[in-house]
């Protein structure tokens, strides 16, 4: 059985985000850019399911930029067996990432599908339910446990739910997009760096996936969040309530 | 030896008595406690409340733990004696010098007069707090506080001081870990908090002037926003002050790649006892003329003058930086490692570090959400090599090069690369935790010594053959800086292995020409050790320029420099 794993290049996670003057966007140049950490939990799952002798290969797959190559080759390095960059400058938005996994998926044919449940970057939260739908699989989304049954050829996710824990099963092939609780994922050690460097990454564009990159949105502006103003002492119980009152206008 | 025996004899016909109390309370309590001193927030409040999270009160240590708990000193509020161990296991209680006078209404009045009511803090919680070290070691009993605003009222205030023979204390952020920042009995605190403006930025140069108070983090945040790093990096930089940084010459963690404060600092200005101010607040990066005096207060630990600001060198922050967490099979690859290390990786190595199995085990077994990245068995050793440079992909491709050689070649037997921030973060957390996790684990015996890099380890082994399974050695530090923290780890602490450990541990660096206080500072614990590291002659003129800079000895006083000597 085969897996397929979608990562996402993004601002690291701990770097302090600015905004472009020109509030087009956030900028990226010069910053420090990693592997999306629920992609990390979502590579780390498909390799224990493989560890465990219940699948064979894991492909990970990344879209964007040449850079994206750098963070297929950290999942490389964390034991995916191969890669797929498919190459393109222009803006990714989820529809169109979806649609590029559908035609991938076509070409691979696994039976998982595993995907971050969001990126930190644009924090969609589309990705995995789009492409579920366009290839009219199941989905299990936030997956907090993932329990694969090859002989049954289905998989019994626990959601974490708002009111507790909700438990699915899903028939195979399926989507599964993951919570932060799932696994810790591995770090990249040195051997397997080693390794990663012989391993496969193939290229694609859209065109050869024939799909066509084009969004139906636009930003509009991007802007940082208002600055908190320092507090102050207040020498009273009156100066307090007269701030309240006057200043703040919440009594 | 002739020089101890004869110091032995001075001190033991003054210093007597015993220790009251050999298990002190600072056992129990968290290391990390940085000293949120000088706010109105009681100590015992923020100790006791166990909604704080650790990360606040007891943010990450770096090494600076070093020195600590030698001896348990209990001391009696008002009582005028500081039970402390000079020599070996001997306990001795010091005497205030009686030529220092003390304070009465006519010299609060007069400070009040020219500080201002709010700059003469007398108050019960905040001069405890004062009074009291980051590590609830030392206890002063000093009754008032001065917070000076400008140089003016600094050198107004030593001079006043001078011309009574009050004794002072200066205070920085009081983080430091020898006991140099709190009052030994009632010197007057002099608190440098309020002098916090930055003067001035150049940003062709590189060159930063601030005022002393500037804790070391806001000089850090002012300085990401311009693109800038400071030379030094320590893990109290949340509370530590700039000019206690540099009148105690700290180390820390960027010492490998940017050198010591001697070379960064480039200039200071500075307040004498007599309350003359010495202008040597250049901006120049060469300047010979004459004696260098800026660097006779780089270190001195307060004891020659306040340092009321400070000119400072700083490196541009480079984007990329990557670490790899590394796994060796014994100490003699760990050198080689950092020999290499120095060879290959050149101008991007910032940082090499090392902890020994068992340091990482209580690591591991103290400190919660520590993961072992290299399970599943321990290796003897382990090694963070971290790089700094410009090009992430070209430094990134440099240290896999570098590592995956070093690792066919046998000198590295597992390994990690971070591979994202947080990665970098949870390695360094390991390091960074080892002082913590030290005190969680019962007594523990500190020390912080500069060793030719060949020998360092020597020292941990010997002191393992010598104390048995009854104690726990541990070895960690700045390999690259030849700095050694040995640690004795014991469930109680134990007047018999004490006597065990000192005077061995001083008497065995010695041997070896290591500093006995590698980046802690002599302070109070060590000033009576001095001359394990600096010989006679060297110790007879620090006495002199002490008595030249300082004739009525008010500056910091039983502290640096044996008091057999100075007063």
């Amino acid at each position: 059985m085969k897996i397929m794993v979608a990562i996402k290049r993004v601002v690291d996670y701990a770097v302090k985000i600015r905004v472009k003057p020109d509030k087009t966007g956030v900028e990226t140049t010069n910053v420090k850019m990693s592997m999306n950490p629920f992609c990390e939990i979502a590579l780390e799952e498909a390799l224990r399911i493989r560890e465990s002798g219940q699948a064979s290969e894991v492909v990970a797959v990344s879209m964007g930029p040449q850079q994206c190559v750098d963070t297929l080759r950290t999942g490389l390095a964390m034991g995916a067996d191969r890669g797929i960059h498919v190459e393109t400058k222009e803006m990714l938005y989820p529809l169109s990432v979806a649609k590029l996994l559908r035609a991938l998926v076509e070409v691979e044919k696994p039976q998982i599908l595993i995907l971050g449940k969001q990126a930190i970057d644009d924090d969609c939260n589309q990705t995995g339910q789009m492409v579920a739908g366009l290839l009219n699989w199941p989905q299990g989304t936030f997956a907090s446990k993932v329990v694969l049954d090859k002989e049954k050829q289905e998989l019994t996710v626990d959601r974490e739910v708002d009111g507790g824990l909700e438990t699915l099963c899903l028939d195979l092939p399926a989507v599964i997009t993951t919570d932060l609780r799932l696994n810790q994922p591995r770090y990249a050690t040195l051997p397997n760096i080693m390794k990663a460097k012989s391993k496969v990454i193939k290229k694609y564009t859209p065109e050869e996936l024939n799909v066509e990159i084009k969004s139906d949105l636009e930003i509009v502006q991007v802007t940082e969040p208002p600055k908190r103003k320092s507090g102050v002492m207040v020498s009273s119980v009156d100066e307090l309530i007269d701030k309240l009152k006057n200043e703040a206008r919440v009594i | 030896m002739n020089t101890y025996c004869r110091l032995l004899r001075r001190s033991s016909t003054r210093y007597l008595l015993h220790r009251s109390n050999s298990n002190s309370q600072h056992s129990t309590q968290f290391p990390g406690f940085r000293g949120h001193f000088g706010t109105s927030r009681p100590l015992e409040q923020l100790l006791g409340d166990p909604k704080r999270t650790l990360s606040t009160v007891f943010p990450p240590l770096r090494e600076h733990i070093g020195s600590g708990l030698t001896s348990a000193c209990n001391v009696a509020g008002h009582t005028h004696r500081l039970p402390c161990r000079f020599f070996g296991s001997a306990p001795i209680v010091m005497q205030r010098n009686p030529k220092f006078s003390t304070i009465n209404a006519d010299d609060i009045t007069k400070f009040k007069e020219i500080l201002g009511e709010k700059n003469v803090v007398q108050d019960e919680e905040r001069l405890l707090a004062a009074n009291t070290d980051w590590m609830r070691k030392y206890k002063g009993s000093s009754t008032l506080v001065l917070q000076p605003r400008t140089t003016e009222e600094v050198s107004w205030i030593l001079k006043y001081c001078n011309s009574r023979c009050l004794a002072v204390v200066p205070q920085g952020g009081n983080t430091g870990l020898v006991g140099g920042s709190v009052p030994v009995f009632d010197e007057v605190i002099i608190t440098m908090g309020s002098m916090k403006n930055i003067i001035s930025f150049d940003k062709v140069s590189g060159i930063l002037v601030c005022e002393a108070g500037c804790i070391l983090e806001n000089l850090v945040s002012f300085l990401d926003s311009q693109g800038f790093v400071m030379p030094l990096d320590l893990g109290a930089k949340g509370s530590c002050q700039i000019g206690g940084n540099v009148s105690t010459n700290a180390g820390g963690l960027r010492f490998l790649r940017y050198g010591s404060l001697h070379g960064n600092v480039l200039g200071l200005e500075a307040v004498l006892a007599n309350g003359t101010v010495l202008d040597m607040l250049g901006t120049l990066r060469k300047d010979n003329t004459g004696y260098d005096l800026k660097h006779l207060f780089i270190g001195s630990e307060g004891s020659l003058g306040i340092i009321s600001k400070v000119s400072i060198l700083v490196p541009p922050k480079l984007s990329s930086v990557n670490l790899a967490f590394l796994a060796c099979k014994d100490y003699v690859s760990c050198q080689n490692l950092l020999l290499e290390a120095k060879r290959k990786l050149g101008e991007i190595l910032s940082a090499f570090e090392f902890l020994d199995s068992d340091s990482m085990d209580l690591v591991l077994n103290h400190l919660e959400g520590v993961r072992n990245p290299l399970p599943p068995s321990m290796h003897n050793f382990y090694v963070l090599i971290e790089t700094t440079g410009s090009d992430q992909s070209y430094d990134k491709e440099k240290l896999e090069a570098f590592l995956l050689r070093s690792m066919e070649g046998g000198l590295i037997s597992d390994g990690v690369l971070a591979q994202d921030i947080n990665q970098a973060f949870s390695f360094w957390r390991i390091r960074e935790g080892v002082p913590e996790a030290l005190m969680k684990a019962g007594a523990v015996y500190k020390y912080d010594l500069s060793l030719p890099v060949e020998k360092m380890y020597d020292l941990v082994e010997a002191m393992r053959i010598r104390l048995g399974p009854a104690a726990k050695v541990v070895g960690y530090g700045h390999l690259g800086d030849g700095n050694l923290h040995l640690n004795i780890s014991l469930p109680e602490y134990d007047d018999t292995v004490l006597g065990l450990v000192e005077p061995f541990v001083y008497e065995w660096t010695s041997k070896y020409r290591g500093s006995i206080s590698a980046e802690h500072g002599l302070g109070l614990m060590k000033a009576n050790k001095i001359h394990y590291s600096k010989s006679p002659e060297c110790v007879d003129l620090m006495v002199s320029i002490k008595k030249l800079l300082d004739p009525n000895g008010i500056l910091n006083p039983y502290k640096v420099l044996p008091s057999s000597l100075t007063s």
